[in-house]
This record gives structure tokens, C-alpha cells and sequence, in this order.
């Protein structure tokens, strides 16, 4: 490991003024980052640990339903939030489907919206990559590409953000709390992320300093807990990141939506939110023919980055999963296997 | 055939009750607590830390490192490259034997695989050496990487496995194939796996003088010792080697690896103590893989479903500089009846690492692609594929047509499909759902592992204080060695299990042969039988020639060993503790030795395998192609058990790794650069917990008077044949699909939908 500076601010200004430096980077739970740098990946010059600083660990409820979750607050704790889990049911699902319970005991709300991307070439320091190394290539293009983008991606890029927990976030309309040294400032999760396009390095919207202080979720977006789902597809079953996922969140009036939310995961290098196919499905009666129409919708513009346009189609399938899972109702008790297609086999003892 | 006569009884009975106990292990309350002290865990005065730096290229040469960057890294002590390097007593290229795995030590500058080391960094700290590696900032000269089965010219390999001839034939095939009234031709693909052992390759070693003393995990202490004695121009017995626990081996450990030796190396070159831990990264490449296979299996049948002709082909992958040749075809020697049966292997020289012996090498790849084969033919006979595996059952060895030395495989198809509730199974595939909708598929597979033994030995003591001592220099990798084999010297002895020292894990001690081939409890029990039996002779000859001794004259009818205890055979009233004998006689103790080796008469005489039938039932989600195994029952017959507790572990295991060969383990190899692309615990799927719900393995009852005075065959490696075949065969009557591409992964199913 390379050498480098340790700062442990005291206060949030004292830790945005210290990341300010170029070559920082933050450190919170690290279980990411420590991996990062073991493999050379990145190599901060100065990390500033804001694992301990005061009240950015607490979960705020709002009379109107919202809430305010610090960004240390743990994904563990989270999930298992009992008031949290009622009206945020599709968040807590896609938390439990993260990582394994070590991880999630230590992995935290803001790190979560920050991991990196787990393209094996940007992880292969000996490979061509522009996320790494801008204007180096990307020789993820032509190489293993079975799990790589179908939707949003470039030809400098063609990686997927791995988050479970964003996907149901930016169905949701979650907002990101930032602080810098201009202030504070709050940015919609949906347009917290920039896709590659010809600067793949450039990730989200933060400039050089800014900290996540909290991610916030709207009173509003509770209001679809009675009908709200996460579906997780993955290579096994459990500790693996999405093949493809989806968050399905409906507000139902007599088997009519007034409503729909859906956003993808593992099909793009941001949580994909599908605004047209979601408008598609408001008024509509729910159901199979409603939810395929959604699920063309969403993916009308995928195209395969290499040899995975079976995630094209299995991206459709499980919208329509998702939704029908959605429109049958948030299950009264969190799944043994949350998110899991097999959550609801009975009589096994499961274990995740 | 030569005459055969199993082995003559012992005048004198040690009898006991420690073998078939189910006797948890002895050493888990130091793995559970910590204590269990592994090799990285040791911190000899003045140790320096060395890090290895490898190569990212698979084929080319290395044509600059920055040591003087590396070397003005604080910490960093020295840098072993191909120009500064200790010198060596043998080539690492030599090979003057199967048994020798040539390793890279930076002889040149040569770069024949990706991972190869290409230098080390030795440092005061990890940390100092690790980044003294990455600041060696190595450059290339590439040149274009052979890569996978298709990757150069393929060519008949001398031959497989371990020396067993590349092709092999009984009847006319062609003819089989020809007559038969329906045939099959079916090509399977297997891909690059990875041992993966939960504990890194790792030596800590330091020079005294000339003498070497090193802790490292080994399943092969003699073989190894007498290796780096070798490279370094020693006597074997001025290398002390220590090697109580492994945490995996696998095969992996089996033959010294060039890492372990370049920790030596740095040692000899600093002067001081060193570890070397490889990364996890660095196990994809020096220290051996299962190679990728492509199997072609043609199969005939008659109109009544009897096989008519197996034609079993392989192609598989090497090393561009060494010779291991996975051995796949080779298991339909063994497993059902057919007039013809043909075998053969070609192989392909690519840019990676030796493959080498991987948990069930040759059966494993070969059992999947079989077993599928077979399922393929059943179905093709409109036959249960159960029903169809009984009416094509080798009543003796196929290949050979010797008698098996006992075969209790039909018990195994019966209680396992009695325990599974094989009856109901629908024929066609399909035709399954659970209550939510899942498709549900069940399918069987056979299992077969040689009953191998090799040469070995111990030493036994009888103290005058009644407790005794066995020693031999056994390997534990996590099977139970240290339980099972201390099982077997307390019988041996005729003491319980706790009078009796139990040495093992050391180089100093009696040879105990190779912990592969599913034969370490075989080869290492047989000697401390052995022992034992020595020493209560002895111990008898002093009491049944001393008047004084209540024993007096019983020599003839023998004596009997039991709690500690010598009683007449045929006066059980009489009888003296070994402790009196022993004081009486004026002794400390007394001494007696053992050995075990295979009978080449009983070789020779008949076919020796452990059986078994793995069941399976998966659920499939019926869009999304999901995959989950719910069900996987396993009913093995392997002679004598030792300790029901630790082999049905073992079965366990087993069968989960069967598992992670049908749907998850495979090495993603980037086919430009030829480098493994998911080298870490995280991307390297195996299952976890949640994959595994529900396991069971039956032990059958066998007896088998030929394989080795105590009947033991072995138990560690036949789990993963059958189950990977049972789940594959379980997918293709849950979905209707036939995944011939292993490991079966959902876009298979998605796709072909």
C-alpha cells in the first residue's frame, strides 16, 4: 500500500476543507476503498476518515412521513429500522440483498452512494481503462462482457454502478445532502450521477471536497409502501451483485395505478429511473399486458455493450416481475431471502 | 491374473472402540478459539516480510523493472530479481520425475503465464515490501498470448493424469456406435477452476547454517522436504518442515510451488528469517488449476437400453513448459457396462500456469460430461435415467473386466431414491412447479473414486507409565486427520483414544505419504495399524516368554490388546497391564514399527473404487432462469468408516463443491490478454450459505476384505462426482434445456427459451 496521509477532522467543515486538497479522498467504512488501494486501483495521496464525526449517524423522521438518514448511518442499521423498513419496504429489501451481513454491518448510507463500479477491467490495474486512466481506452470493450451496461453506456465506458439500495432510492425521489465549501447544497439522486459519455472518471456531480451529509426521502414517497418491491437477480444466491434488478413501487386505487415507480439496477452506470414507462402504467389497470408495455418501454433504448444482450431481455422480465410483485403487495414480513426471485419458497431454512 | 489371498490374521487381537466412533475433531477448539497455529502465523525473532511482484502479462518477456525505485522505498530491505538472486542446486526446469512441478524463480526473464512472479521485495513490513512490489512498475515485451481450448495447435499428450496412458479401448467401438439402435453425440465444455484454498500458499522460513526450518502448509511433508533440499544442494534431513493445519489444499499443496521456494530463496539472500504470504491473486496462476476440458461423448444403445459403445474424447489445456494433462475421459473406464468402450485425450499448450491435481482431477471434469451424457441416452431410451443407470451396471470393472474388490453401489441407487423419493418423478422434463410457480427438476448422478493407497509409515510406543505414542507425518487440510488417524493408533494400541500421544504434522517424523488421492487415511491408518500391531508383538514376546508373567506361554494361542491390557485368547481371566509388562521387564518403553504400500497382487486381482448416487432437485425460476438447488441427498459406499462425523463432512464438502462445479465456479479468463479476470473470493463464485439449503449424505454399509487390512477406501473427493452431474441432469428436467456449458448459468437458460 502506498503511503499516505490520515486526517480525522473534528467537525464536517474541518473535513471538507481537508478533502478539498487534491489527491484526498474520504474514508467512512472503507469497504470498498481499502480494497481499492490493497489492489492499487486508486491511490490517495491523504484520506480524511469521517467515521467519526458527530451526527451524521442518526435517522430523522418527519411528520410528513419523510426522513432524513445521516450518511454514516450503517446499511445494516438501516434495513433493520423498523420504522424505516414500514414505509421505505422496497429500500430495506434491496439493503438486506447487498453484500453479505459483515458488509453491510460496516458499509455506510454515503459510501454506498459512492462504491465504484465492479468492472473487473477497472479493477485490473493492467487493463486499459478510462475511469482510471482517462483517454487510456477501455478494454472492458471486446473483453468479459456478460455483465456490462445495456443502457446508458459509451464507447469509453461500459460499466454498471453495482448499488442495490440506490435503485429503490431513485425510484423514490431521494435526495442527496451535500456539503462543500460553498455550502450546502441538495441534488435530486437521479441526477447525482452522471453517465460516461466521454468522461467516464467523472462520476457524479460532487466537486473536489464535497461530502454527502444525509440522503432524504420524501413524506411522498411513502405513500407507495403498501405496494413496493425490490427483485434482484443474480448468479447465486446471495453475495453476488445484480445481474439485473429493479425497484417496482405502485399507488393502487381499485386495481387502478394512479402511480408507478420503477428504476433498474445493473444495466447502466447510474440507477436507471424509466419516467416514460412509468407515466405508462398511471391509470392503467394493473396487470400483465400494462407491466410488458412498462417493461418495453424501459428498455426501448438498451443495447448490448458486448455479448450480453440476454440482460436486455431479462431486464423486461423482471419489470414485469417486479410490478406484478409490487401490485400483489409489499409482503407483511421482510422475505428470508430478500429480493430474491426465490423469497417466497417455503419450508427451507435460509440463510443469507 | 496373479493368486491373491487377503491378509492372514495376526496371532495376537488388538481390539478397541475409537474406530466408528463419531468423534468430533480433537483440534477444534483451537481453530474455533484461534490457537490452531497456521503457518503465516508464526513470527520468528528478526523476520523480514517478503511480497512477490507478477507478472500482468501471460507470454513475452520482462524487459525493465524499477528496482531503484523499489529499493528507495523506506523499508525495503533487497529485491530478487533473475540478475541478483541466490544460486540453486538444480534447475527449476528439471523434471526427473511425474511428481515435479516446474516452477518459475526467476530463472530468466522469460514470462510464460500471467501471475508469474518476476520479483520479489523484501521489506521490514508487509506494507514497505507490498508497495516496494508495486513500484517495480514493470515493462514488456508482449508478444500475442495462447489462450484456452482453441488457443494452438492440439497434439496427443504422452499421457494424463498421473501417468496414465492418453487412450485406452476394450471391443470394437465403431461397431458398437454402428449396430447400436439409438446413438447420442454430445460435447460438453468445463472451464478453468481454481483451487482456492481459504488460506493463501504461505512459508515462514529461516537458515541455520546449512539446516532450513520452515513452517508451511503441505499435503506432502517428505516429498516436499526432500524438493527444496534438492534446490538448494542439502541433505533432507537438514530441512525441518512444520505443517500442523492446512486451511485447504485440494491438490494445491500436494507438490512443492515456486512461490514457497522463492520465500527460501530470499531467506538464503538476506540472511535473515522471512515470510511470504502470496496474495489471493497470485494463486491464479503458480500454484496449479483444474484445466478447462471439452469432452465429445458418443454413446449407442440397444432397443432394450443396454450401452452398446462409450466413446468418451477430451481435449484439454497445459502449460507451454510443463506436463499435466487432465485426465477426463478416464472415468468411463469405471462406471458402466458397455462391450466397447473407447477413451482418448488431446491437449492444447497454452500461456498459464501448470494445471495440476484438483479435488477429483480427471473425475470431476469427466463425471459432469458422463453423467449428462447419460441422462442424454436415457432420455433417448424413453427410460428413467435411474432405472437406466441399473440396467447398464458394470457387474465388474468395464475397461478391464476385473471383479470389483466389493461395489455396495446398488445400496447406494436404493437408499438414496428411497430417502430422495425418486419414485415419483415424472419422465419428462418440465412437468414440475411448487406452489409459487417455480419449475422443480430432479436428476441423479454416479459417483466413483479410485480406492488408491500409497506407501507410508509410523512409529509406535508403548510407555511403561501405560500410555502410548504414535507418530507419523500426517497431514490434517481441515479432513480430520488428526481425529481419525489418532482413532486408528488408539485401536491400534488397544488403549483409548486419550492415553495415546498422537504426533503428526512434522517432517521429522515417519514418511506418512501424500494427503491426495483421497488416500491419506488409507495410506497413513494402515501404517499406524501397522505399528501397532509391532509393538503389542513385541510387548506379547515379553510378556508370553517370562514365567513371571500370567501371559507365560500364551504365544502360541496369542494374546488379546484391549484397554491397556494383554489377556489370553484363550483365557480371557489372565491377563497383565502393559505397564507391568513393560516394569517388570526393566523398559521405558517399547518400540514397534509400520508400513503400508498397495498390494500389487490385490491390484493386480481386482478393480478397487468407492461408489455412490447423488440426488438432486433444483428450482428454476421459470423467467428469470434463476437457479436454486433445494434438495441433494448422497449415499456413498467407501468401505470402512473410520468417523461417521468427520466423513459425512467430508461428503458434505463434497457435494457442495460438485455444486459450485455445475452452477458457479469458473476462472473468467480475458481471451486478448490471457489473464484471469476475477481473481478474488468476491467474483470467483463458489456457493454460499443461502445456496446450500438442505444437504444430506448417507453412509453405506461396505465391507471389503482386498483394499487394505482395516477396509478403508477413501471419502474425500468422490462427493464432487455425481452431485455436479445430478444438478445438471436436475436443470434439464426442470427446464426442458440441456446446458451442455458448464457452469450452467441463467443467460443459458434465458437464451435458449
Amino acid at each position: 500500500m502506498n503511503r499516505f496521509d490520515y486526517i480525522r477532522p473534528a467537525t464536517v467543515s474541518e473535513a471538507v476543507a481537508a478533502a478539498s486538497v487534491p489527491g484526498s479522498a474520504y474514508l467512512a467504512a472503507g469497504t470498498n476503498l481499502i480494497d481499492l488501494m490493497k489492489g492499487g486501483v486508486v491511490r490517495p495521496e491523504r484520506l480524511v476518515d469521517v467515521s467519526h464525526l458527530p451526527g451524521l449517524d442518526g435517522i430523522e423522521h418527519f411528520p410528513d412521513g419523510g426522513l432524513r438518514i445521516g450518511a454514516l448511518v450503517r446499511n445494516a442499521d438501516l434495513a433493520h429500522d423498523a420504522d424505516f423498513a414500514a414505509r421505505f419496504p422496497a429500500v430495506a429489501e434491496a439493503l438486506l440483498s447487498g453484500a453479505s451481513p459483515q458488509l453491510r454491518n460496516a458499509a455506510t448510507v454515503g459510501g454506498n452512494l459512492l462504491q465504484r463500479t465492479r468492472c473487473a477491467y477497472f479493477y485490473d490495474v493492467a487493463s486499459a481503462c478510462n475511469k482510471r486512466t482517462p483517454g487510456a481506452g477501455c478494454d472492458a470493450r471486446g473483453g468479459q462482457t456478460r455483465l456490462q451496461a445495456v443502457l446508458g453506456w459509451s464507447e469509453a465506458c461500459i460499466a454498471t454502478h453495482p448499488s442495490d439500495f440506490c435503485v429503490p432510492l431513485v425510484a423514490l425521489d431521494a435526495i442527496v445532502e451535500i456539503e462543500g465549501r460553498s455550502g450546502r447544497r441538495d441534488v435530486p439522486l437521479e441526477s447525482f450521477y452522471r453517465l460516461p459519455g466521454d468522461t467516464p472518471e467523472r462520476e457524479s456531480v460532487l466537486e473536489a471536497g464535497e461530502l454527502i451529509l444525509a440522503v432524504r426521502l420524501p413524506g411522498t414517497a411513502a405513500a407507495f409502501a403498501g405496494h413496493a418491491r425490490y427483485l434482484k437477480v443474480r448468479d447465486r444466491t446471495s453475495y453476488a451483485f445484480a445481474i439485473v434488478s429493479a425497484a417496482a413501487a405502485l399507488q393502487i386505487e381499485s386495481g387502478r395505478i394512479l402511480q408507478a415507480r420503477l428504476a433498474l439496477g445493473g444495466v447502466a452506470l447510474k440507477p436507471w429511473r424509466t419516467r416514460a414507462a412509468e407515466d405508462s402504467m398511471a391509470g392503467e389497470i394493473t396487470g400483465p399486458d400494462t407491466f410488458r408495455r412498462a417493461a418495453d418501454i424501459a428498455l426501448a433504448d438498451a443495447q448490448p455493450s458486448g455479448d450480453n444482450a440476454f440482460k436486455i431481455e431479462l431486464a423486461r422480465r423482471i419489470v414485469v416481475r417486479a410490478l406484478s410483485q409490487a401490485a400483489v403487495g409489499t409482503p407483511k414480513r421482510m422475505p428470508a431471502l430478500p429480493a430474491s426471485p426465490f423469497a417466497a419458497v417455503s419450508g427451507a431454512i435460509t440463510y443469507v | 491374473m496373479s493368486e491373491f489371498t487377503p491378509p492372514k490374521a495376526p496371532a495376537h487381537i488388538r481390539q478397541g472402540s475409537s474406530i466408528g466412533q463419531p468423534l468430533t475433531r480433537r483440534d477444534g477448539f483451537l481453530k474455533v478459539t484461534g490457537a490452531a497455529r497456521y503457518a503465516a502465523d508464526n513470527h520468528p525473532a528478526g523476520m523480514l516480510y517478503a511480497v512477490i511482484a507478477h507478472s500482468s502479462i501471460a507470454c513475452g518477456r520482462v524487459s525493465f523493472l524499477d528496482v531503484d525505485a523499489a529499493r528507495g522505498h523506506p523499508g525495503v530491505v533487497d529485491i530478487m530479481t533473475p540478475q541478483h538472486k541466490p544460486e540453486l542446486a538444480m534447475d527449476p526446469d528439471a523434471k526427473l520425475h511425474p511428481f515435479m512441478f516446474r516452477m518459475d524463480l526467476l530463472q530468466n526473464d522469460r514470462v510464460r503465464y500471467a501471475t508469474q512472479p518476476i520479483a520479489v521485495v523484501i521489506a521490514e513490513t508487509l506494507e514497505a515490501a507490498t508497495e516496494g512490489a508495486l513500484l517495480l512498475a514493470p515493462r514488456y515485451e508482449i508478444e500475442t498470448a495462447a489462450v484456452g481450448l482453441d488457443g494452438a495447435e492440439s497434439f496427443v499428450p504422452p499421457g494424463v493424469g498421473a501417468g496414465n496412458p492418453a487412450a485406452a479401448s476394450k471391443g470394437d467401438v465403431q461397431a458398437g456406435l454402428a449396430g447400436a439402435s439409438l446413438r447420442i453425440e454430445a460435447t460438453y465444455e468445463t472451464p478453468s477452476q481454481y483451487h482456492n484454498a481459504m488460506e493463501p500458499h504461505a512459508i515462514v522460513v529461516a537458515w541455520h547454517g546449512d539446516t532450513l526450518s520452515i513452517d508451511m502448509p503441505t499435503q506432502g511433508l517428505v516429498m516436499t522436504q526432500s524438493r527444496i533440499a534438492a534446490m538448494f544442494g542439502i541433505p533432507p534431513e537438514d530441512v525441518h518442515i512444520r505443517s500442523p493445519f492446512l486451511g485447504g489444499g485440494f491438490g494445491s499443496k500436494g507438490l512443492a510451488a515456486g512461490p514457497q521456494i522463492l520465500g527460501v530463496m530470499a531467506a538464503r539472500m538476506t540472511g535473515r528469517p522471512i515470510k511470504l504470504v502470496l496474495r489471493r491473486e497470485q494463486m491464479y496462476g503458480p500454484v496449479g488449476h483444474r484445466a478447462a476440458t471439452r469432452q465429445t461423448l458418443r454413446l449407442g444403445a440397444d432397443g432394450e437400453g443396454s450401452l452398446t459403445a462409450i466413446d468418451h474424447h477430451a481435449k484439454t489445456t497445459s502449460s507451454t513448459f510443463d506436463d499435466f494433462f487432465e485426465p477426463a475421459a478416464d472415468v468411463s473406464h469405471t462406471m458402466y457396462a458397455s462391450p466397447a468402450i473407447a477413451t482418448s485425450h488431446e491437449a492444447v499448450r497454452v500461456n498459464t500456469g501448470t494445471p495440476l491435481f484438483m479435488r477429483a482431477p480427471g473425475e470431476a471434469t469427466g463425471s459432469i460430461a458422463l453423467e449428462s451424457a447419460i441422462d442424454e441416452m436415457a432420455q433417448a431410451c424413453g427410460m428413467d435415467p435411474l432405472a437406466f443407470r441399473l440396467k447398464n451396471y458394470a457387474e465388474v470393472e468395464p475397461i478391464s473386466g476385473k471383479p470389483f474388490s466389493s461395489k455396495a453401489l446398488r445400496q447406494c441407487y436404493a437408499q438414496g431414491a428411497e430417502r430422495f423419493g425418486w419414485a415419483t418423478r415424472k419422465l419428462e422434463p418440465r412437468q414440475m412447479r411448487d406452489e409459487d410457480g417455480m419449475l422443480v427438476g430432479w436428476g441423479v448422478g454416479t459417483a466413483t473414486f479410485p480406492a488408491l493407497m500409497f506407501q507410508g509409515q509410523a512409529r509406535a510406543v508403548l510407555r511403561a507409565d501405560g500410555s502410548g505414542v504414535m507418530e507419523t507425518g500426517a497431514h490434517d487440510m481441515g479432513q480430520g486427520a488428526w481425529t481419525a488417524l489418532a482413532q486408528i493408533a488408539a485401536d491400534g494400541l488397544g488403549l483409548e483414544i486419550d492415553q495415546v500421544e498422537f504426533r503428526s504434522g512434522t517432517s521429522d517424523l515417519p514418511d506418512a505419504g501424500i494427503a491426495g488421492g483421497s488416500a491419506h487415511t488409507a495410506t497413513a491408518g494402515i501404517a499406524i495399524h501397522g505399528a501397532g500391531a509391532d509393538v503389542i508383538a513385541k510387548l506379547a514376546d515379553l510378556a508370553t516368554g517370562d514365567e513371571r508373567s500370567p501371559l507365560f506361554g500364551a504365544g502360541n494361542t496369542g494374546v488379546l490388546a484391549r484397554a491397556g491390557r494383554l489377556f489370553r485368547r484363550d483365557d480371557e481371566s489372565r491377563s497383565e497391564t502393559y505397564g507391568d509388562i513393560l516394569v517388570r521387564a526393566g523398559l521405558a518403553e517399547i518400540e514397534g514399527r509400520g508400513s503400508s504400500a498397495p498390494d500389487p497382487a490385490a491390484l493386480s486381482a481386482y478393480a478397487m473404487h468407492a461408489h455412490g448416487a447423488v440426488f438432486a432437485e433444483v428450482k428454476v425460476d421459470p423467467d428469470l432462469g434463476q437457479i436454486r438447488v433445494t434438495r441433494l441427498i448422497g449415499a456413498f459406499a467407501a468401505g470402512t468408516i473410520i468417523n461417521p462425523h468427520l466423513v459425512r463432512s467430508q461428503y458434505y464438502g463434497g457435494m457442495i463443491w460438485g455444486m459450485s462445479f455445475a452452477l458457479h465456479e469458473h476462472a473468467i479468463i480475458d481471451p486478448r490478454s490471457g489473464r484471469v479476470m476475477n481473481p478474488n473470493l468476491g467474483e470467483y463464485h463458489i456457493p454460499v450459505n443461502a445456496d446450500v439449503p438442505s444437504i444430506e449424505a448417507i453412509l453405506v454399509e461396505e465391507r471389503d476384505p482386498y483394499v487394505n487390512a482395516l477396509g478403508i477406501k477413501g471419502v474425500g473427493e468422490i462427493g464432487v462426482t455425481g452431485s455436479a452431474g445430478a444438478i445438471a441432469n436436475a436443470v434439464w428436467h426442470a427446464t426442458g434445456v440441456r446446458v451442455r456449458h458448464f457452469p450452467i448459468t441463467l443467460d443459458r437458460l434465458i437464451e435458449r427459451r
